[in-house]
């Protein structure tokens, strides 16, 4: 007996445990926390809803049904199953609206994220890589965008420009620029003093060979969580402008618009009101659960 | 401690002429000539135009014109209303009691809630409260505010009529503008009713602005404190015998505000954006409302010196709050 069990010990294959891919440790740490999930999960059906808007929603954004004038939810008395959300005060769909504002919603967060991103990863690298006069001089002029809440920054970019959508997306790029500059001119200071660096320095590589092959891809884990979390307040953002009338305008099926339209009828009819806000509350809510559990899971030493 | 606090004052300065810097440039960038866009359809003829010009100081010079608009800005001259032809800082003055009261009032609420949570979350850390506490908090983060208004102006003023729906007091009452605060003027008057009638044209604005700032500092506390009470001081404490209750109150708490503290000031920059929205959707007549006004009157002297006053106090805040921290915590004050 005892001589069985100790070959049998013995047959039992004393393979390394296969160390996992960057990508396979990702993924276990971000999909351990539950909350990230759902958050990638509501996401991308939005990003659905908004990719496939014309097949997905049950009518035109901007068709008017004039026989059905703020019309209730389906599921209360005098609904109809054909609008289910109910109607606004000029018979159209919320339902289609709110589906192809997702549209816009997306697409002005892509925007507003990249334009920010890819200003604020040239300006850092270049803060952060020749340091000196040009870092102070980035440095000081973010500070002074910092000083500013982003609204009212914001606000004040479109009042100068005059209201619309691509106003609006521009005003919240450069409202968002400064925290992509300050994180990435940090992580290349960080990355500038690294052996690897000063190696490939030596070897001679040219200062764009070492700003974006070398050092750029080691700063991205921070520059990702940012975008993230910067998505869910260019949606808010936006919908904030369009509520005040500065962003979107009316016919556009844009949910902070939405919102502003619907505030005459507050006393008559709840759903106008409520449905575009709670679908900003959700979007705005996955984005930062995503970008928390992004965080976590790239970027340890950012934990709280 | 005086090199310190000079350090950061002599970082203000350059701050303070880029803000000024671009509501200068705010006003030039308009599209179109100026003086045009004030007189408006009208139209003016050749001679007034100029001498509007020479009035404004638009035949200067540009970087005179700079030198110009920063005496005056630092002599409180932030120019004249194209519309109703007051002084903007006169028109400030009279309307920023109504936002400070506004957003004090929030910030009350904010800390009279987040703390709290934020303390009691990080006690029961991993339970049930811990996690509703954080998924209300990221909840209230995530929060269009001006649709949270709307949603509480709903339920409470038109379904259950237990508030007002906007405006600061009832309009049967009037009162005299004294301090310009119409809690503190409600109660001179004397009138019966009048103070609680201002009282209940508060609380839901109050409740609204400050619901961001309260899931910051509910986050704020409770991942502090989580760090504080990991500390040995107070294991030692409670190896002491000290009652729980005094060592999370005693020792932990006043280590574990000190973050916090310089998050409840940094919220200011968010209560006085936030008042943009609330008092839009409250009509509440503060400067939140008069600037958003003004950008649909394209009242162009009161949209310039709104943002430079609002970005003034911003900085003004944030350089008391680091200064306290510096007060507060020397391993700040004596690092460069």
């Amino acid at each position: 007996m005892t001589t069985s069990t100790k070959t049998s010990t013995t047959d039992i294959p004393l393979t390394a445990p296969v160390p996992m891919t960057p990508l396979q440790e990702f993924w276990h740490y971000f999909s351990s926390n539950k909350g990230a999930v759902a958050g990638l999960v509501v996401i991308a059906i939005i990003c659905f809803m908004a990719v496939f808007a014309n097949f997905v929603a049950p009518h035109s954004p901007s068709d008017q049904y004039r026989d059905a004038l703020l019309l209730p939810p389906a599921w209360l008395d005098g609904g109809n199953w054909s609008f289910v959300l109910g109607t606004d005060d000029v018979g159209r769909d919320i339902l289609s609206r709110l589906i192809y504002g997702s549209r816009l919603s997306i697409a002005v967060g892509l925007v507003a994220v990249t334009a920010s991103l890819i200003m604020g990863i040239l300006l850092g690298l270049i803060a952060g890589y020749f340091k000196g006069m040009i870092d102070t001089a980035i440095m000081r002029i973010v500070d002074i965008m910092l000083a500013m809440p982003s609204l009212l920054l914001a606000i004040a970019i479109v009042a100068i420009l005059g209201p619309s959508i691509v106003n609006a997306a521009l005003a919240i790029s450069i409202v968002s620029l400064p925290h992509y500059v300050r994180l990435t001119r940090a992580a290349t200071m960080a990355e500038m003093s690294r052996d690897y660096v000063t190696s490939s320095r030596v070897i001679g590589a040219s200062p764009l060979r070492l700003m974006f092959i070398c050092i750029l891809p080691n700063c991205l884990a921070p520059l990702i969580v940012q975008a993230t979390l910067g998505f869910s307040s260019a949606i808010l953002d936006m919908a904030a402008l369009g509520f005040l009338g500065l962003g979107a305008q009316p016919p556009t099926p844009e949910w902070g618009s939405m919102l502003a339209d619907a505030l005459q009828f507050v006393q008559r009819a709840w759903w106008v009101v409520t449905f575009p806000g709670l679908m900003i509350l959700i979007t705005v809510l996955a984005f930062n659960l995503m970008g928390d559990g992004l965080r976590d899971a790239l970027d340890p030493k950012l934990k709280q | 401690m005086f090199q310190f606090i000079f350090r950061r004052l002599s970082l203000v300065i350059p701050t303070f002429l880029g803000i000024t810097l671009l509501t200068f440039t705010l006003i030039r960038l308009i599209p179109g000539d100026p003086i045009e866009v004030m007189a408006g359809e009208r139209g003016v003829s050749a001679e007034r135009h100029a001498e509007l010009s020479a009035q404004l100081g638009f035949d200067q010079p540009l970087y005179m014109q700079y030198y110009n608009y920063v005496t005056g800005v630092l002599q409180g001259d932030l120019g004249n209303s194209l519309i109703t032809r007051e002084p903007v800082m006169k028109e400030f003055l009279t309307l920023f009691p109504a936002t400070i009261e506004l957003a004090f009032c929030a910030a009350i609420f904010a800390i009279l809630i987040g703390l709290p949570a934020g303390i009691f979350a990080a006690v029961k850390r991993g339970t049930v409260i811990d996690h509703s506490v954080m998924t209300f908090s990221l909840t209230g983060y995530s929060m269009p505010i001006f649709w949270w208004a709307l949603l509480l102006m709903l339920v409470f003023s038109v379904n259950l009529g237990w508030t007002p729906v906007s405006g600061r007091i009832d309009v049967v009452y009037w009162i005299d503008d004294v301090t310009g605060f119409m809690l503190i003027d409600s109660l001179l008057s004397g009138e019966e009713g009048a103070f609680s009638s201002a009282v209940s044209h508060l609380i839901l604005p109050s409740i609204v602005l400050g619901t961001i700032p309260m899931a910051v500092i509910a986050r704020m506390t409770r991942s502090s404190m989580l760090e504080v009470l990991s500390e040995d001081y107070i294991r030692t404490a409670r190896a002491k015998g000290i009652a729980p209750w005094r060592v999370i109150v005693i020792h932990a708490l006043r280590n574990a505000l000190i973050p916090v503290i310089t998050v409840i000031g940094l919220q200011v920059g968010i209560l006085l954006s936030g008042a943009i929205l609330t008092e839009t959707v409250f009509a509440w007549p503060g400067i939140g409302k008069w600037l958003i006004e003004s950008i649909g009157r394209r009242d162009y002297p009161v949209v310039q010196g709104g943002i430079l006053i609002v970005a003034c106090i911003i900085i003004v805040v944030n350089l008391l709050v680091d200064i306290t921290y510096g007060i507060v915590n020397p391993r700040i004050r004596h690092s460069r």
